[in-house]
């Protein structure tokens, strides 16, 4: 048994695919809980589509993937953040038109004859490939992400409690709009190389959704989705590794049965509680 | 849009705002908060305001307490990335006393009932360190005992020396406070209640079709303008 759980470590790209899934984790979990109450879930997912053809045309004019990734995010973040904010659009409608131009805009480009091959590590990542300049990448952004959450945290709190009044006790909801969209965008960033920018958002939704079924205080809902994230990371690398299943597709299947093992516990719950009042 | 407003709050009193949806008490709270700026004309305002918007726009399903509540009236006097220290916290815990909450501070702000909500509120201006208090239609949704408990506590803060500015439906309401102030889309009255709520001015408050009920004690007992209604709390 100890043989087992131990054996998966001697392979150094199995380090590397765990220490990037507790940075990925950790940042993911963290930002996901402003991302479940700030009801950004659907834009994150979109923002991880829009990093497609930043993805295609990076590897097109082989520049750095972050460097594309970068740039791709930062342009449908901002026309995200300024579409949805037209009364007359709305915001899901907006997001879903910035996304499907700039998505197809990738297939077209990742088409073409010269475009080079292996594009579905970008749709899919891939755990195994993760290299010592990933991680360092992914530990300066995800501790960039943390520090700017940390200095940001009572504003953030004050709007997402009540964005209409927010500015009457000093928060600056557009600003904070801006940078929350902006995080987003650094940890699918950070994610893609792990889990692929379709699976990207798992990592910042599921473990924060399954935060909110159990904690009552903000900060403790934190601590409890980077916990889940990084143990949906451990338990996912194992099942990757015994049942020879894709990683990224793993840690997103041990997430999501990590949020239903937290709804029947809070099911649980609610009915002892219900019975005892 | 709103026009012609010129009224002077002083410390101690209570101006009740009266007017119909839309008819610019949100745009005079906004105007005296900073959010918007007005197209001409100023204001001066002695001390820092305090603000208690509608309960029932903030989140019931947010993971904070009572006291977190309480300490987001830190942030605008705080640098924004500072957090706020012990006496801070203890500035809060001392609100929610004030308040009649010491005994919930670590609530679940969700769990609250209404009027416990509203206090709260109250609590986070008085962490403002407000001079001025302006309070959005705080009675709405509350049952006659927290509306009875809000009105004493606005009383004492009154008593204080506070000036407080409170948007209302509730006729019968203003005419225990100091002044009114109505308005629709300008200033219609500004003055004492009772002499100043006369059937004209509150026709021209709420747009020429209030209900008059006979009260059994005559004028202002039974006046009912057409937006006023209790919602029930959810």
């Amino acid at each position: 048994m100890l043989h087992a759980l131990v054996e998966p470590w001697r392979f150094g790209f199995m380090q590397r695919a765990l220490l990037e899934l507790v940075l990925v984790g950790i940042v993911g979990g963290v930002l996901g809980c402003w991302v479940v109450f700030y009801e950004l879930s659907y834009s994150a997912e979109s923002l991880a589509h829009a990093l497609f053809p930043g993805l295609v045309v990076a590897a097109l004019l082989g520049v750095p993937l972050v460097l594309g990734g970068a740039v791709g995010v930062l342009v449908a973040a901002v026309a995200v953040a300024v579409f949805g904010r037209t009364p007359e659009i709305g915001r899901d409608t907006s997001v879903a038109v910035v996304i499907t131009t700039l998505f197809g805009l990738g297939v077209v480009l990742g088409l073409s004859p010269s475009s080079p091959p292996g594009l579905n590590e970008l749709l899919f990542g891939d755990l195994l490939a993760v290299t010592p300049t990933d991680l360092a990448v992914a530990a300066a952004l995800g501790s960039i992400v943390l520090v700017v959450l940390t200095l940001l945290y009572r504003e953030l709190l004050v709007v997402g409690f009540d964005r209409s009044s927010a500015a009457a006790f000093g928060a600056r909801p557009l600003l904070i709009d801006l940078v929350l969209l902006g995080l987003i965008a650094a940890v699918v960033i950070i994610g893609v190389q792990a889990l692929g920018n379709l699976l990207v958002v798992a990592v910042i939704v599921g473990p924060a959704a399954t935060a909110r079924l159990l904690a009552r205080r903000m900060v403790p809902m934190m601590a409890l989705a980077a916990g889940c994230a990084v143990l949906a990371g451990l338990l996912g690398l194992y099942l990757s590794y015994y049942a020879n299943l894709a990683g990224g597709a793993s840690v997103a299947a041990v997430m999501v049965a990590g949020y239903l093992l937290a709804l029947c516990v809070r099911g649980g719950l609610l009915l002892r509680a219900s019975s005892a009042a | 849009m709103l026009e012609g407003v010129s009224f002077t709050l002083d410390p101690g009193k209570r101006i009740g705002v009266l007017g119909p949806n839309g008819g610019g008490k949100s745009t005079l709270f906004r105007t005296l908060l900073g959010e918007l700026e007005p197209v001409s004309g100023s204001f001066a305002a002695v001390g820092g305001f305090g603000y208690v918007p509608q309960t029932e726009r903030s989140r019931l399903d947010y993971p904070v307490s009572a006291l977190d509540v309480a300490l987001m009236g830190t942030l605008s006097r705080l640098p924004w990335w500072k957090r706020p220290g012990r006496k801070d916290r203890e500035a809060a815990r001392a609100a929610l006393a004030r308040v009649g909450l010491d005994g919930r501070a670590g609530t679940q702000f969700g769990e609250l009932s209404g009027g416990q909500r509203q206090r709260v509120f109250v609590a986070r201006a008085l962490v403002q360190d407000a001079r001025i208090m302006l309070l959005d239609e705080p009675f709405t949704g509350l049952d006659e005992p927290s509306a009875e408990q809000l009105e004493e506590l606005l009383a004492q803060l009154a008593g204080e020396g506070r000036g407080i500015l409170i948007a209302t439906h509730d006729v019968d309401q203003v005419c225990a406070w100091d002044r009114v102030l109505c308005l629709n889309r300008r200033q219609v009255a500004f003055g004492p209640p009772v002499p100043t709520l006369s059937r004209s001015v509150l026709e021209q408050t709420y747009g020429g079709s209030i209900v008059a009920i006979p009260g059994e004690d005559g004028a202002g007992a039974g006046i009912l303008p057409p937006h006023h209604h209790h919602h029930e709390g959810h």
